[in-house]
């Protein structure tokens, strides 16, 4: 039995065991079953990574069952396990099982923990099974089964209005993505004769002068596959233009934030340019446009997180802005570099969501940050990892001495798109510094906000609810949330500091099933960076081919200017000195900005007006247009001028048969004079 | 099978006990039909395990002359083979689906659905022409029987719909049917697929047989009676029009268009695919917007359908093993849907979905259930759905990248109204008492349910089993049709890789402009 069968049938199986017998069986049967695969798998994945990290292991794919041979496209249902592979093994096994722990803890009240439990396992298998595929079938199989996994999650307070139509926003944005990832594997197929990865990158390269006629253009062959699949990557990993679905995804359990809209599902897009990244380098066209997206969202997604109120979304924000950096990483070839920055957000990232998770949980559901304030001292394990948590998102680090995660990952980043040289890499580089700014500005913000300065919490509903009905009033399964930041109502002033007071609540400090899943991504905060940035940046050998390593872009990269090194850092303190002067020193700072910068201020708080954009051309016209379709198409015309018309015409013509029919002789004889007339007329002319 | 004429029985089967029925009370009527059912679909497993894959084209022969050159001569290939599968397999199901909803006329009521199983069964086993055109016409007779007496309150109206509209292209079969059996001289339909009919000739047979065929589809814009006639009709009524009925016109396409006339299908492929693409983007809106489950399922399947006569008219194999997992997919997955709206009609007698709501909170079982099978509607991989579009637009692709672009936003648009008709039916509050009231699924519901659920999924990982049969005779008609099939718009013209790839750079460290400037 190879380990890696298990690993990822492991956790199917457990969602099924978990899943089907539903609440007829006690809940902690459901949340052993999967929390202990998870652990299973978490525990076999390790070895193989170190496998690979000290070059012991080799490449390996083990075979499980056909699945389609239509012709000559076949693909067949194989796990696939290289570096890269491996990578994502124990970035997904580890966050999973460290998520399924946490939510014993965030998730003890709720009613529906069995389908919740069997709905992260079933993620879980989802994207391993992504991860592994050998061919682009499978990999498909895999997105679209975490598209499903995330869906319901999404939407697992189901009776929430704003959760169904997220979790249809979500699957709905995908498959927009989906449509490219279709079409790119069709292409792909049409080119190549094969959907198996190991042979579409072998052929690639020689493939890059072809052209192909697509959608009546003629255009470069390599540049038109990339670009579809590329589409796919945009939908899945939340980039500019596809990315609406992702801050509306925060109304699921944090847990799942923390797992699928953080650390694993939304890095696939990242994960298939790199694993496709021999194709992507027979592409210059499309790796520019991957170049630029990134870039774009980056700074996107930062903008929109400087001033969001609710402390999950401005995480989403911040994920879809680092999943802009991972992008330009790989758009300038350093896939190494893109995947590094992958595996040290997976942790740093979920630690904050998570963090968030327990701060959400000891302010009993209040979201809102302006709510917050002061919980320093009141929740202090959750401070301490949230900071360690901040410390490495925003690259804390000295230069030559080492740093948090994220210090290492970043900073490659930037010196690998300032070695690149292009005139997309230097506007990917120059992108990049100024959002370590801002990266640095709104996690800053969210610290101060949430943990220093007074209390605020008693203009919060939920805290009022709370101290209301006791301390402990039980989480009903879909508890009747009010959408906090968004609506705005009753707190549209931009400024956090209205209303101070506690309302006499005390926020309590989560569980022990919440901290240690906290404690252990803190120590992946801290030492990923520096414990695996040799492998992941310099490793050649590491990565053993399974991606495309450029040699001499690493080289390049370790030589580039002292102030180049130095740009991410310096932007960083100037980014945690702006936060403490607007969110410390000088509270009325935020709301008088606001105020001067109005437009401005209001293009980032309504998210660039983008959902609105969509709204507008999108959906509302494709109602009209269904409307207009079906009651003036099919009622209107072809009922009407066909069956109905076919049966009204019949009706006449019976009616005016009626009529000559009528049993008046002298209209007979009328009808047989003017026929003799005819006929005699006809014989004589 | 040593001289057993297993197909004639499997004729006969449905035919004796529907008479039976005739003569019975309900009760024994409504047992003699699910054993008459049951019976077919253990005689279809056995055919199907007798099955030579790869062996002769046409398998389980009979042949009876009649008079003046009509014979009864019966046989299936590996497509027909499918299909008589499906048929089988899905009828016992409809027995079941009306056990308590039917309590009129049950005798006639069971009658007509064995003699419509009858019928079907010889539409795909006939191999004499007249013969075949006896049991397509034939087959409308019941269901209009079946929507017009047992259907909802507007059932006069639909059911005479359904019938003008089947009507009108069969009349023009017949005349080209007649045609060319005097031309080819034989009315064996395995000699016409391999006789060659002068171009001239074909394109006016094609039309024929096309106004017969884009009806039963059904393909936009003939499509208006498939909502009504789904609406009027009960339950059972509607698994079986979506199951099987509309699988007719898929069958004729690839039994007789096709092959009797590859040149005449070349020079209309365009009218074909512009249809579908037609069909698609707008039966998919209609859907959109719909407030009734079973007229939002109708117009999902015209927009599935046309998947099927996209993947049909590519001319390669990807796209016409597509088009068939299709068939085959849609019969079990829209059959499905339809039994999950039954399920709760039946508790609530209405079809409006604002009726409904919250059902996952008291039918849990149900949700899951009707979960798999919008999953696999919306085309999941992992469920049947996913192999057939992917198939199917794998093979359009390699015909037009436009009309593959424009039939895969279906993958958008199906889970648009899919999913949000989900959401209606299944999430959100309960808001009426009496909805929030019903009870899950009950024993024989599971059996309705689980049985299409494991097939779906059976065909969606390990499709195999379904494709290995046809693959012959897939192989073959791609074979006769290489003469006339359009080239692709992909036109891959090769040319001198370039040196280096994309991101390479000069070894030289520090060097910024040392790129090769691929931008």
């Amino acid at each position: 039995m190879q380990p890696i069968l298990l690993i990822v049938f492991l956790p199917l199986l457990a969602a099924l065991v978990a899943g089907l017998p539903n609440k007829h069986l006690p809940s902690v049967f459901a949340k052993s079953v999967t929390t202990g695969a998870l652990i299973l798998s978490c525990v076999l994945s390790w070895p193989i990574f170190l496998g690979f990290l000290n070059g012991t292991a080799q490449p390996s794919v083990v075979p499980v069952a056909q699945w389609v041979q239509s012709g000559t496209l076949t693909f067949d249902w194989a796990l696939r396990v290289d570096t890269l592979t491996a990578v994502m093994l124990v970035v997904i096994t580890t966050v999973s099982a460290l998520v399924h722990i946490y939510s014993w803890g965030y998730m003890a009240e709720d009613p529906d923990q069995p389908r919740f439990f069997a709905y992260l396992s079933l993620f879980t298998f989802a994207m391993l099974m992504l991860v592994t595929a050998d061919n682009l079938v499978q990999m498909f199989f895999g997105w679209e089964g975490v598209g499903l996994a995330s869906y319901l999650l999404i939407g697992f307070w189901f009776r929430k209005p704003s959760a169904n139509a997220a979790a249809i926003k979500a699957f709905v944005v995908n498959r927009v993505g989906d449509l490219g990832f279709m079409l790119g594997i069709f292409g792909t197929y049409l080119v190549f004769g094969t959907t198996s990865l190991t042979e579409i990158n072998a052929a690639a390269a020689g493939m890059s002068g072809a052209t192909i006629g697509f959608l009546g253009m003629r255009l470069q062959t390599m540049d038109v596959l990339c670009i579809l699949l590329f589409i796919g990557a945009m939908g899945k990993s939340a980039q500019l233009g596809l990315h609406t679905w992702l801050p509306d995804a925060m109304e699921g359990p944090t847990p799942v934030s923390a797992l699928i809209h953080a650390a694993t599902m939304v890095t696939a897009g990242v994960f298939m340019v790199c694993r496709l990244s021999p194709m992507f380098e027979a592409a210059p066209v499309a790796l520019a446009l991957v170049t630029f997206i990134g870039a774009a969202t980056c700074l996107f997604a930062a903008t929109v997180g400087m001033t969001q109120w609710d402390i999950k979304r401005v995480i989403a924000y911040s994920t879809c802005s680092q999943l802009g950096y991972m992008f330009f990483a790989a758009g300038v070839g350093a896939y190494g570099v893109a995947m590094f920055h992958l595996f040290t957000h997976a942790f740093f990232k979920a630690l904050l969501f998570l963090g968030a998770g327990s701060v959400i949980h000891a302010m009993h559901h209040e979201q809102d940050m302006r709510y917050y304030g002061a919980l320093r001292r009141h929740i202090p394990l959750t401070f301490w990892a949230m900071l360690f948590g901040t410390l490495a998102i925003t690259g804390v680090g000295i230069y030559g001495i080492g740093g948090f995660a994220g210090f290492h990952s970043k900073d490659a980043i930037l010196e690998a798109a300032f070695a690149r040289g292009t005139d997309m890499a230097t506007f990917a580089f120059w992108t990049g510094t100024l959002v370590a700014l801002l990266t640095s500005f709104y996690s800053w913000r969210l610290m101060f906000l949430t943990f220093w300065g007074r209390p605020r919490w008693s203009e919060s509903e939920h805290i009022q609810h709370a101290v209301g009905h006791g301390h402990h009033s039980p989480e009903e399964g879909n508890p009747p949330r009010q959408e906090s930041a968004d609506m705005g109502s009753p707190h549209d002033v931009p400024g956090p500091d209205q209303h101070e007071g506690t309302a006499g609540y005390h926020p309590h400090e989560s569980p022990v099933s919440m901290l240690v899943p906290l404690g252990v991504l803190t120590l992946g905060a801290i030492a990923a960076g520096f414990a695996f940035a040799p492998q992941f940046i310099d490793g050649a050998r590491f990565w053993n081919g399974s991606i495309y390593y450029n040699e001499a872009l690493i080289h390049a990269l370790h030589a580039v200017p002292l102030p180049v090194k130095l740009a991410a850092t310096i932007a960083m303190v100037l980014g945690l000195a702006f936060a403490w002067f607007a969110y410390i020193r000088d509270t009325s700072i935020p709301a008088k900005t606001a105020e001067q910068m109005g437009p401005i201020y209001r293009l980032f708080y309504n998210k660039w007006y983008f959902d609105d954009l969509y709204r507008a051309i999108f959906v509302r016209p494709a109602f009209w247009l269904g409307r207009q379709l079906w009651q003036r198409g099919d009622v209107g015309i072809i009922d009407r001028f066909g069956p109905n018309g076919a049966a009204w015409a019949v009706q006449q013509g019976s009616f005016a048969a009626k009529k000559l029919q009528n049993g008046y002789l002298y209209s007979y004889a009328l009808v047989m004079l003017l026929g003799l007339v005819g006929a005699v007329t006809w014989v004589l002319v | 099978m040593g001289g057993l004429p297993i197909l004639s029985l499997m004729l006969l089967v449905p035919l004796i006990a529907g008479i039976a029925c005739l003569l019975v009370d309900a009760r024994p009527a409504r047992l003699i039909a699910l054993g008459a059912t049951l019976i077919n679909l253990l005689l279809g497993i056995v055919l199907w395990l007798n099955f030579d894959i790869g062996g002769a084209q046409w398998q389980f022969q009979e042949y009876a002359p009649l008079f003046a050159g009509f014979s009864w001569a019966l046989g299936v290939d590996g497509i027909a083979l499918m299909l008589i599968m499906l048929s089988v397999f899905l009828m016992p199901f409809c027995i079941l689906a009306s056990w308590e909803a039917i309590r009129t006329r049950v005798g006639e009521y069971m009658a007509a659905f064995l003699f419509m199983e009858a019928l079907m069964i010889g539409v795909f086993a006939a191999q004499d022409i007249f013969l075949f055109y006896i049991f397509f016409e034939a087959g409308l007779i019941p269901m209009y029987l079946i929507i017009g007496v047992w259907g909802g309150d507007d059932r006069i109206y639909a059911s005479y719909k359904f019938f003008l509209y089947t009507l009108l292209g069969s009349v023009l079969m017949l005349i080209a049917m007649l045609w060319m059996v005097n031309v080819a001289g034989t009315s064996s339909i395995p000699a016409l697929m391999e006789y060659d009919f002068a171009p001239a000739a074909q394109t006016w047979l094609w039309l024929a047989f096309f106004a017969s065929f884009a009806v039963k589809m059904p393909m936009w814009p003939v499509h208006t009676w498939l909502p009504d006639a789904h609406v009027q009709a009960p339950t059972a009524g509607s698994v079986i029009l979506a199951g099987v009925l509309l699988k007719m016109g898929g069958y004729g396409f690839i039994r007789f268009s096709l092959p009797m006339f590859p040149e005449a299908s070349a020079q209309f492929t365009w009218l074909i695919l512009g249809l579908s693409m037609a069909a698609i983007v707008i039966t998919s809106l209609i859907a959109l917007v719909q407030h009734d489950m079973k007229k939002l399922i109708a117009y999902s399947s015209v927009a599935h359908m046309a998947i099927v006569t996209a993947g049909l008219f590519a001319f390669n194999v990807q796209g016409l093993e597509g088009a068939m997992v299709m068939m085959l997919s849609h019969g079990l997955v829209s059959g499905a849907l339809f039994l999950c709206v039954g399920v709760i009609y039946d508790r609530l007698h209405t079809r409006e979905i604002a009726r409904y709501g919250g059902l996952a909170i008291n039918m849990p079982a149900y949700a899951l259930f009707f979960l798999l099978f919008t999953m696999a509607s919306i085309g999941l991989p992992g469920t049947s759905g996913f192999v057939a579009e992917f198939l199917s637009l794998a093979g359009v692709y390699q015909v037009s990248s436009w009309a593959a672009l424009v039939l895969t936003t279906g993958i958008i648009l199906a889970a648009g109204y899919m999913l949000y008709l989900y959401a209606r039916v299944a999430y959100g509050e309960q808001r009426n008492a009496d909805a929030a009231a019903m009870r899950d699924l009950n024993a024989r519901e599971w059996v309705l349910l689980a049985p299409i659920a494991a097939a779906v999924l059976w065909m969606g990982v390990y499709p195999e089993s379904f494709l290995a049969p046809m693959r012959q005779d897939i192989a073959m008609l791609e074979a006769r049709l290489a003469r006339a099939a359009p080239a692709g718009d992909a036109n891959l013209v090769m040319g001198a890789p370039r040196a280096q790839s994309a991101n390479a750079m000069a070894t030289l460290p520090g060097a910024e402009h040392a790129g090769e400037g691929a931008h």
